[in-house]
């Protein structure tokens, strides 16, 4: 499903990503973890199309094409989503039209119609409830005075409205308390399927328990430096990054 | 011979037309000596440091349309609010069409000013409040000189006016270039309450100058409420002069929507003479091109207790230039005032230009007076986070663009209103998505 190639990023002139390499298959769970700074924010980034960066080495294939001309909203349209780690506030815009204007926007894409206003309601009082998120909540704006676990459920309540092919969760757990966290893994286990993909990003490997890698990568200064199975992620919670970075260096 | 000397030679022809021997025809000719003295304004008066009318006054205005031009409902229905019952007072190139009007006098007046002005059952009206608070300028004099059409609205007391009153004055350029001055006066009287919709449009792009006076009196608890809708072509301009006297625990709301048009200026002028007033004027600027707005506001507070809320949003993209000049006095008398004004901005393009201007003149001590502008650009962090979703960089625009200024439209009171604005916002954005409120 995605293919990342010795893929170098800059901004502003300075390099972020320095070569990296993740090949990620339709029904897998990655989870990218590592130290603060280490470049896993960027790479999120990077996927999703936003433009402050410049990719200056290496590619990125989506189904086998690549994707670095298109826009972020084209990557959207193919099927690519990024749970934020830090929501966009954006008052006088309700939680219903942005996600109604996505999907329709989406489907314009497509070369299909709206979709039938009876189908969306049913579609959003399913996935609402999916994330146990109120009713009320829906027409207030955007992210705007939300809590940090109400802004994490609503990003996956978009993901599941949007159903992308590859998710890429950006510290989707940072600022969840224990029932939000179990929330939002449950929703996105639900989600899952032989036909998608997930990255999740993370410092901790707290999330991992509910949603469960098949991989793990360390992202070391730009580089994925150690990938294993999902034991990797409890031994970074027992000895954190200093070993790795040791093993590196050495 | 310039567009003055024209307007002032003209007066003799339009005095064939009008009962001299009237009271309105010393105020007429009164106002013709100020608007030869003072002439229009010049970029050298502070009030007019940002707005030239130069390259408007060039053209060759007709000043007396012939009257030859009619129109079939069908083909302007939608510039009329037309999905709710409604009063009218339409007119065509200056002159009155009934038979797309829909006036009365069955309880209520809404019909003609040129009824007003010369039948002798209006002339009490007339004698008290005609003139008495239009600016004695050189535009706003131009008008009162020649007075003679435009809405003659009166509504007696304890009236609930259940439909809105829609005025709109059509142009249809059947001539080169046409000039207009529609008058209007409005009378509200005590526990009565008004909405009123107006609005200027042209069929086609031959150039059109409007030069407009309305006069409002809102009466003890009177509620007024007041839209003004200018999206006009590009070969139209308008100035638009309007003053506003209240009493006490009367309401005043002017809502000015601005989208079209060459050159629009709003004067907008409340005086506040009676305790506990609430006057509010809101207003949605987004322009493109090399169009340009200003909105030249007052509000004047006379005595205690009285509020005044002041909101506009403006969006400027290409060439277009924007101007906001509000001022606020506050009298000695007026303690207790809460004035609050703010005029927040985007720039969409880097040659898009809003000269916005603040002026408080306090000379109480207990009041509550803020003000606040702002001019930014659009947040690309949000755009970036809208467009994630799959929503075009366009659609991603129009949306923020929406999201930031329609908190004005929290206040309007008429939902077609509502839904006719948000539409031709999505048009003027080239978008085709729904702005759900």
């Amino acid at each position: 499903m995605l293919k990342i190639n010795n893929l170098h990023a800059s901004i502003e002139d300075k390099a972020i990503l320095k070569g990296i390499n993740l090949e990620v298959n339709a029904g897998e769970v990655h989870a990218i973890m590592g130290p603060n700074g280490s470049g896993k924010s960027t790479l999120a980034s990077v996927i999703a199309g936003k433009e402050e960066y410049e990719v200056t080495e290496g590619n990125i294939l989506l189904e086998g094409e690549d994707i670095e001309e298109l826009a972020a909203e084209e990557r959207a349209h193919k099927g690519v989503f990024l749970s934020f780690q830090y929501p966009v506030e954006i008052p006088g815009v309700s939680v219903t039209n942005f996600i109604k204007t996505a999907i329709n926007e989406t489907r314009k894409a497509k070369g299909l119609g709206d979709m039938p206003a009876k189908d969306m309601l049913k579609m959003i009082r399913e996935k609402s409830e999916l994330l146990e998120i109120d009713r009320k909540f829906l027409s207030r704006s955007l992210n705007q005075g939300f809590s940090g676990g109400e802004k994490k459920r609503n990003e996956i309540f978009q993901m599941a409205m949007l159903e992308p092919k590859l998710a890429i969760l950006d510290e989707t757990d940072s600022g969840l308390d224990i029932d939000a966290l179990r929330i939002v893994a449950n929703g996105v286990n639900k989600l899952k399927s032989k036909d998608n993909a997930v990255i999740v990003i993370t410092h901790y490997q707290r999330l991992l328990d509910y949603i469960v890698p098949d991989f793990v990568h360390v992202l070391l200064n730009g580089k994925i430096v150690k990938s294993g199975g999902k034991e990797l992620a409890h031994e970074l919670e027992a000895k954190g990054y200093d070993w790795i970075k040791e093993e590196v260096n050495a | 011979m310039s567009l003055k000397e024209k307007l002032v030679s003209s007066f003799m022809a339009f005095e064939d037309t009008v009962d001299v021997h009237s009271s309105v025809h010393d105020i007429r000719t009164e106002a013709i000596k100020t608007f030869e003295a003072e002439g229009f304004p010049s970029k050298r008066q502070e009030d007019w440091k940002y707005t030239s009318l130069n390259s408007i006054l060039k053209q060759d205005y007709s000043v007396f349309p012939k009257h030859e031009n009619d129109l079939e409902f069908k083909d302007v229905k939608k510039y009329f609010i037309h999905d709710i019952d409604a009063y009218k007072i339409i007119f065509i190139d200056g002159k009155y069409a009934s038979h797309l009007s829909q006036t009365t006098h069955d309880g209520l007046d809404v019909c003609l000013m040129s009824a007003a002005l010369t039948k002798p059952k209006y002339k009490v009206i007339i004698d008290n409040y005609f003139n008495k608070i239009a600016k004695k300028d050189g535009l706003s004099s131009l008008n009162t000189a020649f007075s003679m059409e435009g809405a003659y609205i009166n509504i007696p007391k304890n009236k609930v006016v259940e439909k809105p009153i829609q005025i709109i004055h059509f142009s249809t350029g059947n001539e080169a270039a046409v000039m207009l001055q529609p008058r209007n006066l409005i009378v509200v009287n005590e526990n009565s309450h008004v909405q009123i919709i107006e609005r200027h449009q042209s069929l086609t792009d031959n150039p059109v100058l409007t030069n407009s006076v309305t006069e409002i009196f809102a009466n003890k608890r009177a509620i007024v409420d007041y839209y003004k809708i200018q999206n006009d072509r590009q070969s139209a301009s308008l100035i638009d002069n309007t003053f506003i006297n209240q009493k006490q625990e009367s309401l005043a709301k002017v809502h000015t929507f601005s989208f079209g048009g060459k050159l629009i200026r709003n004067n907008l002028e409340f005086y506040q003479n009676g305790e506990r007033i609430d006057s509010t004027m809101k207003g949605i600027t987004i322009i493109g091109d090399k169009q340009h707005v200003d909105h030249n506001t007052l509000v004047h507070h006379i005595e205690p207790n009285c509020e005044s809320h002041q909101d506009y949003k403006g969006i400027f993209d290409d060439s277009s230039t924007g101007v906001f000049n509000g001022k606020v006095v506050v009298e000695k008398l007026a303690q207790k005032t809460n004035a609050f004004q703010a005029n927040n901005n985007i720039l969409v393009s880097d040659k898009a230009s809003i000269n916005t201007k603040p002026q408080l003149e306090i000379f109480a001590d207990d009041v509550k007076c803020s003000h606040g502008c702002t001019i930014g650009q659009l947040d690309e962090s949000a755009m970036f986070y809208l467009r994630s979703r799959g929503i075009p960089e366009k659609e991603a625009r129009a949306l923020l663009m929406f999201a930031f200024s329609n908190n004005v439209l929290d206040s309007v009171k008429i939902p077609e209103i509502k839904n006719r604005i948000t539409k031709i916002i999505a048009n003027k954005l080239g978008v085709n998505i729904g702005f759900d409120l």
